[in-house]
């Protein structure tokens, strides 16, 4: 067993990481929210990086890689709050000409929400009777369609790997704060009441980071259902409590704290409910043959 | 990220699982709690019987008797051992988790030698007095004093939450040997005898009702100079290199447990009509996602001090925080299963719920858990 990251691991992430840093620092970040819309040079650039063709065969045009290289793009890109529809197009690839290349853009139906759809080349699922809302993240355009479309476990898996993203860096932006903002002559990180959010933050970071890689690996329904309460729980939660720590300035539009709160319930609704996988890993304790056991 | 065990890790647990098969029916009956001489001798057969086929001290190093194992396959052994119920390692977990150690890293050619044997061989058993009523969280403000005499040392003081300490035949003692050094630099860790006179145990009763420690009142108690391990005033140093040292395997075999606890209470509310209650189901489903996060976070602890050769981390902190949370969280929710039973005495779910309470507390309290995650993995200040 070996249950860590190997090198070439450890290498893409880096690649995608240094990209987004490069590509989609906090200053375009930034300018997306001022002028929505999607970039379609950067789209077609993750396109060549391989983001949406990386589980693709080589034969194929793809990478050739598999779940737990996917996985951790999507945790970069949920870290980097990357925008636009990239589980849907990721999804695609192969099937849809010019999503793998980063040429098209692809939105899908997930739950009764469809987000993206009029950037979108390509749509799958039923969009008859599609309602355009103001949606609550102003990174995220979103429609309300009639009929909800099948759940995928893959785009749950993705999802699941860019809460964690999301999770992990809310955890470092408070962190940062509570060790730079200063109050009764102190750094406020120096005290407890601020430290234990900031340990709890972290627990529910890596809690969430064994499930999520877990599933990744055994691409198993209640590994996947428990990656995603976990991550839910993580990203939720921590763009809380790094909301908190900010005290008022986490309250402010500038500070990018809501952007993480608001992605973070956005993907929360997507794939099955909360209620659906607890009944599912309900089902599974008093199944005949039990999932995962070791 | 590889979860498949290789074919040498296959092999050992498929022999395990074979000798396990073939002895676990031959063990004596389980004697009862309160029986402490019963549950000395029970624990030291079993460690006898591990020595015998090769897996005693399976985690300590080869040069210190021990068996070398990789941290995967001490978690194979914890997790096959649990999952056939065995017995749990009880009145040896202090000479095989942290005496043993501590001495196989520290002590003399000599120590070794007398002391690491005896504990592989189930003959020795361990306690630990390292707790007093003023020294808690805050260990290092320990005041039981050793004062040179001669060629022994000369010891006062109590010390609590002393498990086994009525069975136990040595105790790994923290003494302070120099009052006025900082609290830290005035420590030593010496091995006293249990059977020295001056030694007064008098058992704690828990809420649970059981005595499962006691206080250890010590009176001009004299310890060999030649028992005391490390350099004089070391021993906080001596300490923390084991207390440091976990590999990832610290509740392997509790979590399986709670895994297969969870699937007999999911079984039993099914019987007794509670699993038709919908916010109770899902509750066990969380539970069911809390568990099996908890075992992948082990695999992947343990896969990464494998990859480090085994390097004192403090990745065991954030994992006992939520799983003293969960195992909490698993016995209040088999209270709503249980309905009254959860109330009978006699019921050995009630005993669970009120043992679940010390974990949040025993080995670090949570709180001082927080604290240890925020100053060295997150680099936040100290500061109260």
């Amino acid at each position: 067993m070996d249950f860590q990251l190997t090198d070439d691991q450890r290498a893409l992430r880096a690649g995608v990481r240094e990209l987004l840093d490069r590509r989609f620092g906090r200053e375009r970040l930034r300018a997306a929210v001022d002028a929505p819309g999607l970039d379609r040079a950067l789209w077609r650039e993750l396109g060549e990086a391989g983001f949406f063709a990386l589980r693709l065969p080589e034969a194929e045009g793809g990478v050739g890689l598999g779940l737990p290289e996917a996985v951790l793009a999507f945790e970069e890109a949920g870290r980097a709050l990357l925008t636009g529809p990239l589980v849907a197009t990721h999804l695609a690839a192969g099937e849809v000409p010019g999503a793998a290349t980063g040429e098209a853009v692809v939105a899908a139906v997930d739950g009764t929400v469809v987000e993206w759809l009029d950037e979108a080349d390509a749509v799958r699922g039923d969009v008859t009777g599609a309602v355009a809302m103001r949606s609550a993240d102003p990174l995220t355009p979103l429609h309300r369609v009639p009929r909800a479309g099948p759940p995928d476990p893959v785009a749950a898996l993705l999802t699941a790997a860019e809460q964690l993203g999301s999770a992990s860096r809310t955890c470092e932006l408070a962190v940062q704060h509570a060790r730079t903002r200063e109050q009764f002559g102190r750094p406020i990180g120096a005290f407890q009441a601020v430290k234990h959010l900031c340990s709890e933050m972290l627990v529910r970071v890596e809690v969430a980071r064994g499930a999520v890689y877990a599933a990744a690996v055994t691409a198993d329904p209640l590994d996947i259902a428990t990656a995603g309460l976990l991550a839910d729980e993580a990203a939720e939660h921590g763009a809380r409590d790094c909301l908190q720590v900010h005290g008022g300035m986490g309250f402010t539009w500038e500070s990018d704290v809501h952007l993480h709160l608001k992605r973070a319930w956005l993907r929360a609704r997507r794939g099955q409910s909360a209620a659906e996988a607890e009944e599912a890993l309900a089902a599974d304790l008093v199944a005949a043959a039990p999932g995962p056991r070791t | 990220m590889d979860l498949s065990y290789t074919p040498e890790e296959e092999e050992f647990r498929a022999r395990l699982r074979e000798w396990l098969t073939k002895v676990l029916p031959g063990l004596p009956p389980k004697p009862s709690p309160d029986d402490w001489p019963g549950r000395r001798a029970y624990d030291l057969g079993w460690q006898r019987m591990l020595y015998d086929a090769g897996y005693a001290g399976l985690h300590w190093p080869a040069d210190a008797g021990g068996r070398g194992a990789t941290p995967t396959q001490h978690l194979i052994f914890l997790e096959e051992t649990e999952k056939a119920g065995a017995p749990y390692v009880g009145a040896n977990f202090v000479g095989l988790l942290h005496a043993g150690p501590t001495i196989a890293a520290e002590g003399s050619a000599g120590q070794r030698a007398r002391w690491l044997p005896p504990v592989l061989r189930g003959e020795e058993v361990w306690c630990q007095g390292f707790s007093e009523p003023d020294a808690g969280s805050d260990l290092a403000a320990l005041r039981t004093r050793a004062r040179r005499d001669g060629d022994d040392y000369v010891v006062s003081g109590s010390k609590i939450w002393t498990s086994h300490a009525e069975v136990a035949d040595w105790c790994e003692l923290l003494v302070r040997t120099d009052a006025k050094a900082p609290k830290h630099r005035g420590i030593s860790w010496l091995a006293m005898p249990m059977d020295a006179p001056g030694i007064t145990v008098r058992p704690l009763r828990t809420l649970a009702g059981s005595t499962e420690f006691a206080e250890v009142f010590l009176d001009e108690v004299r310890v060999p100079v030649a028992n005391r391990v490390g350099e004089e005033n070391d021993g906080w140093r001596v300490t923390m290199v084991t207390l440091s040292f976990e590999r990832g395997t610290a509740f392997v075999g509790e979590v399986v447990a709670c895994r297969r606890v969870l699937g007999e209470l999911a079984r039993e509310a099914r019987k007794n009509g509670r699993w038709d209650d919908t916010v109770l189901r899902r509750r066990l489903g969380r539970l069911n996602a809390e568990f099996l996060a908890l075992w992948r976070l082990t695999q992947w602890n343990v896969s990464e001090s494998e990859r480090s050769g085994g390097v004192p981390g403090v990745g065991g902190s954030v994992f006992k925080l939520r799983y003293s949370r969960a195992r909490q969280d698993l016995y209040d929710a088999a209270a709503d299963v249980l309905g009254p039973e959860a109330l009978d005495l006699d019921s050995p779910w009630t005993l669970d719920r009120l043992s679940s309470l010390s974990y949040t507390i025993a080995a670090g309290t949570s709180q001082i858990q927080r604290n240890i995650v925020a100053e060295r993995i997150l680099g936040l200040p100290k500061g109260r």
